[in-house]
């Protein structure tokens, strides 16, 4: 396949950055979307330049370490596919393809295409867990969930973190991945005596970085995982809850 | 050097529960003067950091990923192993002990197995309780399903994504320390090299990844918990920033480096397809449950698998090991794979592939109900592949995934370096010569959980009072000028080639040589070959950019050098373990069937590797080990 890349250059983050183009030839349709990058940076390296940075790592879909935004899409066209599982072949020959960081506010570029997503660990310190002790938890089996609760709790807890919900919303809003995180743990019993305190507390550090939801859906749309927005509406519950507890 | 496992006397089942006994404690009001590094935030080192911040010891945690919700361990698949015994099916602590030192060929520390099965059922428990949602029964009862090497129902699961769950559920652990200031995260940074001064770890130094900067820590103790160093193979299933460098410089400081031979192939990974491949995608050990591996009976034979019938395919799992058919543990699984291709009965690019068929499991439980037990794992095989599994056979291939090998470390999981603990894959313990599928997930969490955070007080204990090292101290300004020295004569090489050019060149090497068979002639060849590459390596790399900045090469550039290294020191103890067992299978040792056969009388011992310089041989220590209670007999899984 022959393509045209135009990729997002920064140096740093006071570096104003712009898009450089990279034309290719030679793109096999079975390569994922990091291994044409990788071999693009083979090329810039023999070439003397500098490899454009991106930030990846189990190359299996699950880390959510990777995604770049590739021509207006978050982790690009295939849906409920994270960037690095993301194959040549869904792209066509001549297609002209642009790759950008995740842009908001909240995640500042580190250099080309690596953004930090700090404020993600910011909002599960905030009460994302459960306050036990190692060592004093009960026999597994003495507290019985419900069968459909814990496939809703794991539908929830499927969320990789990686930002795709908050690059992709025109606000930046960090709703889907806090939504994710607090459907999962009010949905289990394990969840409930900290559930009000937990949704307070993550809604108000989220609130802190992110952008307001507005109920656009384009998070769900380039989710990896498919984490439905009806976790937004059961975080809002749980928020409200929170508020009147 | 005297190689004192520190194994606690008495009888195997009250080992455990007599150490905790004897072990020396830290009083709570004093845990906070103790202050401890933890490097890695996998199940192990993040387990290991929630754990101790709990306690009150002061925890600083280090990790190259921009979150620790990011670790290796989240890619871990099928799941954990636990003898609760909750299917009645005969399942217990002892039958878990029995599998895992029988799985690992004889060639792991019984009391640290038994002691491993002992708080399997603890994790279990703890898991549960911070909310890790685990596959349920109809009842709410918690839903268990087989793995390889054993013939009873103890792996819990979480869909497809266990690893992922558990990750998840240490991290918000963790999370909940760093939030209650018992631990610092450091992330993006990268542990350069051990301080180690008047015979004790004191410290480490380290690189921040986002801008360069060199920077010294010190502590009373120091745990790393960084993992495998399978990507020395270059192509493997491990994620691509998984490296040795944490237990390498570690092991160049004097700790010694134990079974770096013993590398686990997993048998289910989807089969390399072009020269760009960056890495292998592993696919769930659990597909075995259901799944039929077959190939062609007639060599060449290129019809589509729906044009196969049935009396032209070999079944060969289920034909040589009829008791545990597809179940067989993975070293078997991978070799009888590899052994089919190499008759030329392989399918796919290259002949290099096996089919896993799903026809029989479709029609005996219908689609739907494959999808609910598989369905993540289907879609990800169709994305890569561009193959609808669900209607034809997926091909599987074997792939460099697990190392049983790593730093030695004694009971208390301390190196032999005092004050430096080994955690999770990092250290050599629990697996022998082989792991069982479900119990890399159990071994980082019982390490982290149950089993450091209690021997770490017997090391510190005594030390109360002493102040750690201070950070402008010599010592650390020398390691700190070495590691600034080493990155500058990188940088300067300025030759021809890529680091990634120079590393699939040293894993085709170690797959070739060292992989899922070796033998004399060609180990002993794969050194003088990998000396040669790696003399090109520091005379022709090209490393671009600068050592103060986010510099992707220069990370890669540090991590290959120490593969190189690794790699011959690989070689080295394959060619000296003049046996077969596990997944070291020496060709010139094997029986008339084609099994591992191994040699008790001269190699029941953990092979112990001490770093003796720059350019001169490695010594070789011995653990003997003894086995009281389950006695090496043939493993059969016929």
């Amino acid at each position: 396949m022959r393509l045209t890349l135009h990729i997002w250059r920064q140096k740093n983050g006071a570096d104003a950055g712009g898009f450089v183009s990279y034309p290719r030839e030679d793109v096999s349709p079975d390569m994922s979307f990091l291994e044409m990058l990788d071999v693009l940076n083979e090329e810039l390296i023999e070439a003397g330049e500098e490899p454009v940075a991106f930030d990846h790592d189990c190359r299996e879909g699950i880390c959510g370490a990777c995604g770049v935004v590739i021509s207006g899409s978050a982790h690009g066209p295939e849906p409920g596919t994270a960037t690095c599982q993301l194959h040549m072949r869904k792209f066509k020959d001549g297609d002209e393809i642009r790759v950008e960081p995740f842009r908001s506010r909240a995640f500042p570029i580190f250099k080309d295409l690596v953004v930090d997503r700090s404020p993600l660990d910011a909002i599960i310190q905030a009460g994302g867990y459960i306050s036990v002790n190692t060592g004093s938890a009960p026999e597994a089996n003495l507290t019985l969930v419900p069968r459909a609760d814990a496939e809703r709790a794991m539908d929830a807890a499927e969320c990789i973190g990686c930002g795709a919900c908050v690059a992709q919303c025109p606000n930046g809003a960090g709703q889907l991945f806090t939504a994710a995180k607090v459907s999962h743990l009010a949905q289990l019993p394990q969840g409930q005596p900290e559930r009000a305190t937990r949704a307070g507390a993550m809604v108000a550090v989220m609130e802190g970085y992110f952008g307001s939801c507005s109920n656009f859906a384009e998070c769900e749309a380039v989710c990896p995982k498919g984490i439905s927005i009806d976790f937004i509406a059961q975080m809002n519950r749980e928020y409200l809850r929170s508020r009147f507890k | 050097m005297n190689l004192d496992a520190r194994v606690p006397a008495g009888p195997l089942t009250e080992k455990w529960t007599k150490h905790k006994f004897e072990l020396k404690l830290v009083n709570p009001a004093n845990k906070r003067k103790f202050s401890v590094i933890v490097v890695g935030s996998g199940l192990a080192g993040a387990s290991a950091a929630a754990s101790l911040g709990e306690l009150g010891y002061h925890v600083d945690c280090f990790c190259y990923q921009d979150s620790a919700r990011r670790a290796h361990s989240i890619s871990a698949q099928g799941g954990i192993n636990a003898a609760k015994n909750y299917q009645n099916d005969g399942d217990s602590i002892w039958r878990l002990f029995y599998d895992t030192v029988k799985g690992g060929d004889f060639r792991s520390r019984e009391a640290n197995v038994h002691r491993l099965a002992e708080v399997s059922v603890n994790i279990i428990d703890q898991c549960v309780a911070q909310g890790v949602p685990f596959a349920r029964e109809y009842g709410g009862g918690l839903a268990n399903r087989s793995f390889g090497g054993a013939q009873v129902s103890r792996t819990f699961y979480a869909r497809g994504q266990t690893g992922q769950q558990l990750q998840l559920s240490a991290y918000q652990a963790l999370a909940r320390q760093v939030a209650a200031g018992m631990v610092r995260m450091h992330t993006k940074t990268e542990m350069l090299d051990l301080v180690v001064e008047d015979g004790r770890a004191r410290g480490i130094v380290t690189r921040d990844l986002t801008n360069g900067e060199i920077a010294s820590w010190s502590a009373d103790a120091v745990v790393l918990a960084t993992g495998g160093y399978a990507n020395v193979f270059f192509l493997s299933t491990n994620a691509k920033g998984c490296n040795a460098t944490a237990i390498w410089r570690a092991y160049r400081r004097g700790a010694l480096f134990a079974n770096p031979c013993y590398t686990q192939i997993h048998p289910t990974c989807i089969p390399q397809h072009g020269d760009y491949q960056s890495k292998l995608t592993l696919m769930s050990e659990s597909l075995r449950n259901d799944g039929r591996i077959w190939v062609p009976k007639t060599a060449g034979d290129s019809r589509s698998a729906d044009q196969i019938p049935e009396s032209e395919r070999d079944y060969y799992l289920e034909r040589r090991y009829p008791a545990f058919g597809n179940l067989v543990p993975r070293d078997i699984a991978s070799r009888a794979a590899r052994i089919v291709c190499d008759q030329g009965l392989g399918v796919g690019h290259g002949g290099r592939g096996v089919y896993l068929d799903f026809a029989d499991a479709i029609g005996r439980l219908g689609k739907a109900s494959v999808e609910a037990k598989y369905g993540n794992l289907f879609e990800m095989y169709e994305r890569i592949t561009g193959e609808d599994p669900y209607r034809v056979p997926m091909r599987i291939y074997p792939a460099p995934h697990y190392t049983m090998g790593g730093l030695w470390v004694d009971y208390d999981l301390m190196s032999t370096i005092p004050g430096l603990f080994v955690i999770g894959e990092a250290n050599f313990s629990d697996h022998g010569a082989n792991r069982l599928g479900a119990s890399a997930l159990m071994q980082g969490l019982a390490d982290g959980y149950f089993v450091l955070p209690y021997t770490i007080g017997n090391y510190l204990a005594p030390r109360m009072g002493e102040e750690p090292l201070a950070t402008d101290h010599p010592a650390f300004k020398d390691v700190e000028n070495r590691v600034e020295e080493r990155f500058a004569k990188l940088l300067a090489v300025n030759g021809k080639r890529t680091v990634d050019s120079l590393h699939r060149e040293l894993g085709k090497i170690c797959e070739d040589y060292c992989g899922m068979s070796r033998d004399r002639e060609g180990l002993a060849g794969a050194i003088g070959k990998i000396q040669a590459l790696r003399e090109e390596y520091w005379q022709n790399v090209r490393v671009p950019g600068a050592a103060q900045d986010l510099n992707q090469s220069l990370e890669k550039a540090g991590r290959v050098a120490d593969y190189f290294e690794l790699a011959e020191l690989m070689c080295r103890d394959a060619l000296d373990r003049e046996e077969s067992c596990g997944t070291h299978f020496r060709e010139e040792y094997q029986t008339e069937e084609g099994e591992a056969l191994r040699n008790d009388d001269d190699y029941t011992y953990v092979a112990a590797w001490q770093w003796t310089g720059e350019g001169a041989e490695p010594r070789l220590h011995k653990e003997d080990l003894e086995f009281e209670y389950v006695p090496p007999t043939q493993r059969s899984y016929k």
